[in-house]
């Protein structure tokens, strides 16, 4: 396993195929200067997180990436095709989950497919298997507000991966759920990189969430928006998941990233 | 096997008919029938046939009127709700509608529009529209901007977004508002039967005060706020049947 790993890790280092690309992005609301001149890549098949203080204008790179909010200037490519708003190619995972109160776990879930047009017996399937997959399984009648925040934050991921998308956009999913769910979502979402053939793009604000599940770390200062440093925490991604929190170099590399973004935190 | 609730619901009903009844005793006024009366009353008008022919005509100002609000309340309140440019246009009408002093304008409706059912349709829908419209449009303004997102980050059309998510979304303020204007049609209907020509249950109200029966007006009353109640009730439970997960709680709980 993690020889494989480490030969992916140097092929992918020297030329890697990118599956999003973002160039020289400028994003103003009025005369505030949002974003500046933001290029970034990320590479396929691995999770970049976007990581920096509040402001930052991290989850409204995401939105410009999703297609949910039009750039400035400046343009985006997603699997060389550049972009014009939403399209079947990316999957939005939502911090407030945005799941709708009136659906049950199976239609919330089934809900991207439905929106395709996608018959009921054939969707319902699909979203039975990701359901399971997430660990929801008997909890397909229910109501979003019978389920726990954890639970809920499920389902919205079980809807994203439903459609099949290529490119997963995480905007700070798992920042409304408590301490103990959400490292198990950072363990399952290690594995869900491994096991999808998928893209993540993940915003956070958590340092150690970012250097625990990521490959590639970009670090944006505010006002305006820039990306200042590029990290690869990815050989601790070879190392066993249980462990990674004590290794030397996980906490190295959270040191460093503090050091350069406390001048930032009034 | 009844419930808390259902329990509750009869012990304040029987507090109230208790209280009236002892009101009817007393009697605190002359023109103040008893409860037993106005049932028994209530009860004569339903056998002999003249309920059924007076809600025969009240019910079609009401009808109609209530359908009118609810089809154009519904949708002049969603373009309101989706529109800025609907807003400027249309809600300064409805707000000064709700404001207006209904019965004082009842004379002008009578010069433009007759005695007949046209009249009566609009006191009707005056009544019932304007919460209806309000509650609809800002239901609408209120939708959630990240299920909206949602809808369109899963490639949902513009008219998709509107039904599935907008509509249902504002369903529960909707249907209060539909709650509120439909009783206040029921005044409507009433309010126009004694104002603009005596026909159906407010003939059966303003003959039986002036030949002074009062059990049988006490009764004609006591018949529409009891149809009123049923009706709602019947809403609510089409509410419920259409939009079960709403009826407990949202997820942003």
């Amino acid at each position: 396993m993690s020889q494989t790993k480490s030969a992916f890790g140097q092929a992918a280092s020297l030329d890697t195929e990118h599956a999003v690309i973002t160039r020289n992005i400028c994003k103003n609301y009025g005369a505030v200067e949002a974003l500046k001149d933001l290029s970034l890549e990320f590479p396929r098949g691995q999770l970049t997180s976007l990581l920096g203080p509040s402001g930052c204008g991290k989850t409204t790179l995401l939105k410009i990436i999703a297609g949910l909010l039009e750039p400035t200037s400046g343009e985006v490519e997603v699997n060389g095709r550049l972009i014009n708003g939403p399209g079947p190619n990316r999957a939005f995972v939502f911090q407030d989950f945005a799941l709708l109160p009136w659906a049950s776990v199976m239609r919330n879930v089934a809900f991207g497919l439905e929106l395709r047009g996608m018959p009921k017996s054939e969707r319902e399937a699909i979203a039975e298997n990701y359901i399971s997959a997430v660990g929801l399984s008997g909890f397909e009648n229910s109501y979003p507000h019978e389920l726990s925040g954890g639970m809920r934050q499920r389902v919205g991921l079980a809807r994203a991966l439903s459609v099949d998308a290529k490119v997963l956009l995480m905007d700070e999913p798992f920042s409304a759920v408590d301490e103990q769910t959400r490292r198990k979502f950072q363990e399952d979402l290690l594995g869900l990189v491994q096991n999808e053939n998928k893209t993540f793009i993940f915003v956070t604000h958590s340092i150690e969430e970012a250097v625990y599940v990521s490959d590639q770390i970009a670090i944006l200062l505010p006002r305006p928006s820039r990306v200042s440093e590029i990290i690869r925490p990815r050989a601790l991604h070879g190392k066993d998941v249980s462990n990674i929190r004590r290794d030397p170099e996980y906490l190295d590399i959270v040191d460093q990233i503090w050091a350069s973004l406390r001048s930032y935190v009034e | 096997m009844l419930t808390r609730p259902t329990l509750l619901k009869i012990l304040s009903t029987l507090i109230l008919f208790g209280a009236w009844e002892i009101a009817g005793r007393i009697p605190v006024s002359y023109a103040f029938p008893t409860f037993i009366e106005s049932m028994q009353a209530l009860a004569r008008m339903t056998f002999d046939g003249t309920l059924f022919v007076a809600y025969g005509e009240t019910l079609k100002p009401l009808v109609i009127g209530i359908l009118i609000s609810t089809v154009l309340g519904i949708t002049i309140g969603l373009f309101i709700g989706l529109s800025g440019w609907f807003d400027w246009l249309m809600s300064p009408i409805f707000i000064v509608m709700q404001a207006a002093p209904l019965a004082a304008l009842i004379p002008l409706l009578v010069m433009a529009y007759g005695i007949g059912l046209t009249s009566k349709v609009f006191v009707v829908c005056i009544m019932a529209m304007p919460v209806i419209v309000l509650n609809t449009s800002s239901a609408v303004r209120n939708t959630p901007g990240s299920l909206k997102e949602m809808g369109r980050s899963y490639l949902a059309s513009d008219t998709e977004i509107i039904t599935k998510i907008i509509i249902p979304s504002a369903s529960p303020l909707i249907f209060s508002g539909l709650r509120l204007g439909i009783s206040a049609g029921f005044i409507g209907a009433i309010l126009s039967e004694l104002k603009i020509t005596p026909t159906g249950v407010g003939d059966i109200i303003t003959f039986s005060r002036s030949i002074a029966d009062y059990p049988s007006m006490y009764a004609a009353i006591f018949s529409i706020i009891l149809l009123a109640v049923l009706f709602l009730n019947l809403l609510e439970s089409i509410e419920n049947y259409l939009f079960e997960g709403n009826n407990r709680g949202y997820v942003s709980d």
